[in-house]
C-alpha cells in the first residue's frame, strides 16, 4: 500500500467539497473529484512526499483548467452551470448568495480563496497548490475579498455576469 | 525590528493572516490593536470573516454526504484492472473502424482526400490515446530506459522511428507500445510531464508518399495534431490545448528532419 493510496481515502470528503464549491454543478463537481483520484493513482509514482492535500489539490486544478477550456469551446454547456439543481439547499437558503458572489469571482481568485477559507490551506501551500508566487496568492486573496464583499454588499454590479439575464434571481 | 503599538506597521497582509489564522502568535495582540482604532479595517476584517462563515455554511454539509463506490480507491483501482482486456479489444475495433473511414490514409487517392485521411487518423489515435492514457497499471509495453524501445517499434513499422526528446515542453517519454492497424504494425510512444499530464506520439506507414500540413481536430477533452510526411503517418494527441500540441508536433517534425539532414537525405 502506497503513501498516496492510503492517504487518499481520508481526503475525498475535502476534495468533494472543494470541487462543489469549485464549479458549482455537483454532477461536475464529483467528475473533477473521481478524475482526480483516477490521476492521482495514475501518477502516484511522482508524488515526491511533502503534503498529499496540497499534490491532490494541484491536480484537481490543473483538471480544471483543462475542463474550463473545454467549456469554453462549447458555451452552450457553461450556461447549465448558472442554473441551480433542485433541491439544493443554496437554490432557497442563504448560500445562494455567497454561492453566486463566488461564481462571478475569476477562476484564480475563487481558487485562491476556497483553498485558504475553506480548507485552511496555509499560503504557501496555496502557492503551491496553485504553481505562482506566495505574492501572487496574497494579491489574489485580496482581490477576491474586496470583489466578494462588493457584490454581497451590494455596492457593485457585478461585472462578470454570465448569461445576461439568466442571474435566477427571485424576488 | 517589531514595535509594538506602532499601529501603522500592520500590512494589509497581516489583516488577511488574521483572519485566516495564519498570523505569527506575537502579532495578534497588536493586530487587534490597531483594529480597535481603526473602525475602516475593522469592518473588512469582519466582511471577511462573515465571508468565511458563509463559505463553510454553505459547503461543509459535502463533508457529510455519504460517499459513493465511484470514489473509494480500491474499486477505482479493480475497476482499471479488470477494464484492461476490454480496453485493448475495444482498441483494435477503433483501430479496425478507422481503416474504413481511410485510416492512416489507405483511401489517399490525391490531395483533395488529405484532409478526410488526415481527420480518421487523428480521431483513431485520439481514441488510442483515450484508452491507453487512461490506463493506470499498464500505459505502455516497454518502458523508455529499454534500450530495444526504438528498435523494436521501428522494426515492426517497417521504419526508422524516432521518440523525439520533449523535454523542451516538459515532457519525459515513459515508453511505447505496439498496436494494431489496418496498414501493419502502429507504434504509440507516450510521454508524460510532471503534473501527470500525458501526451502520445502515433507513428505509422503511410502508403502514399504524400504530405499534409498539420492538421487540428478535437474531440471532447482530447486534441490531436496529424500529418504525413516521409511516408509516415504521424498524429500528437494530448489534453486539447492546440498551441502545446503544436509545438510537440513541430518539435517531432523537426526531430525527423534533423535525423534526415545528419544522414545527408
Amino acid at each position: 500500500m502506497t503513501a498516496v493510496r492510503r492517504g487518499l481515502q481520508p481526503l475525498i470528503p475535502a476534495l468533494r467539497r472543494f470541487a462543489r464549491a469549485l464549479v458549482r454543478n455537483s454532477e461536475g463537481a464529483d467528475d473533477l473529484v473521481q478524475d482526480t483520484i483516477v490521476r492521482a493513482l495514475r501518477g502516484e509514482h511522482l508524488f515526491q512526499g511533502g503534503d498529499l492535500r496540497t499534490w491532490l489539490f494541484t491536480i484537481l486544478l490543473n483538471l480544471d483548467r483543462n475542463r474550463r477550456r473545454g467549456l469554453a469551446r462549447k458555451p452552450f454547456l457553461a450556461v447549465i452551470e448558472d442554473i441551480d439543481p433542485p433541491g439544493d439547499p443554496a437554490a432557497d437558503g442563504s448560500g445562494r448568495d455567497i454561492e453566486r458572489g463566488l461564481s462571478l469571482l475569476p477562476p484564480e481568485q475563487r481558487e485562491v480563496l476556497l483553498l485558504v477559507t475553506l480548507e485552511g490551506l496555509s499560503y504557501r501551500e496555496a502557492a503551491d497548490a496553485q504553481g505562482v508566487p506566495i505574492g501572487t496568492v496574497m494579491s489574489r486573496l485580496s482581490r477576491a475579498r474586496t470583489a466578494l464583499r462588493d457584490y454581497l454588499d451590494g455596492e457593485l454590479p457585478p461585472l462578470r455576469e454570465v448569461g445576461g439575464s439568466n442571474t435566477g434571481r427571485r424576488a | 525590528m517589531i514595535r509594538p503599538g506602532r499601529s501603522n506597521d500592520i500590512s494589509e497582509e497581516e489583516l488577511h493572516a488574521y483572519v485566516d489564522e495564519q498570523l505569527p502568535e506575537d502579532r495578534v495582540c497588536e493586530v487587534q490593536e490597531y483594529l480597535a482604532a481603526h473602525p475602516d479595517a475593522a469592518s473588512r476584517v469582519a466582511a471577511w470573516r462573515l465571508q468565511k462563515t458563509k463559505i463553510h455554511e454553505r459547503y461543509d454539509p459535502v463533508l457529510h454526504e455519504p460517499i459513493s463506490d465511484r470514489f473509494c480507491v480500491d474499486t477505482i483501482l479493480a475497476r482499471t484492472a479488470g477494464a484492461w482486456k476490454k480496453i485493448a479489444a475495444a482498441a483494435v475495433l477503433a483501430f479496425a473502424l478507422g481503416a474504413g473511414a481511410g485510416w492512416f490514409g489507405r483511401d489517399l487517392s490525391g490531395f483533395g482526400r488529405d484532409t478526410d485521411a488526415a481527420r480518421a487518423l487523428a480521431e483513431a489515435a485520439i481514441e488510442a490515446h483515450r484508452m491507453y492514457v487512461a490506463e493506470v497499471r499498464h500505459p505502455i509495453e516497454v518502458r523508455a530506459d529499454e534500450a530495444h524501445l526504438v528498435p523494436w517499434l521501428s522494426k515492426r513499422v517497417g521504419q526508422q522511428l524516432k521518440a523525439p526528446d520533449l523535454a523542451s515542453e516538459g515532457l519525459k517519454l515513459m515508453g511505447g507500445r505496439l498496436l494494431p492497424g489496418p496498414n501493419g504494425p502502429t507504434a504509440l510512444f507516450m510521454y508524460q510531464d510532471a503534473g501527470g499530464e500525458r501526451v502520445t506520439l502515433t507513428t505509422a506507414r503511410s502508403p502514399s508518399g504524400d504530405e499534409t500540413s498539420f492538421q487540428w481536430r478535437a474531440e471532447d477533452k482530447i486534441g490531436a495534431v496529424a500529418w504525413f510526411e516521409r511516408g509516415l503517418a504521424f498524429v500528437v494527441a494530448g489534453p486539447a490545448e492546440h498551441a502545446k500540441l503544436n509545438r510537440v508536433a513541430r518539435r517531432v517534425y523537426e526531430a525527423y528532419e534533423i535525423a534526415d539532414n545528419a544522414a545527408g537525405k
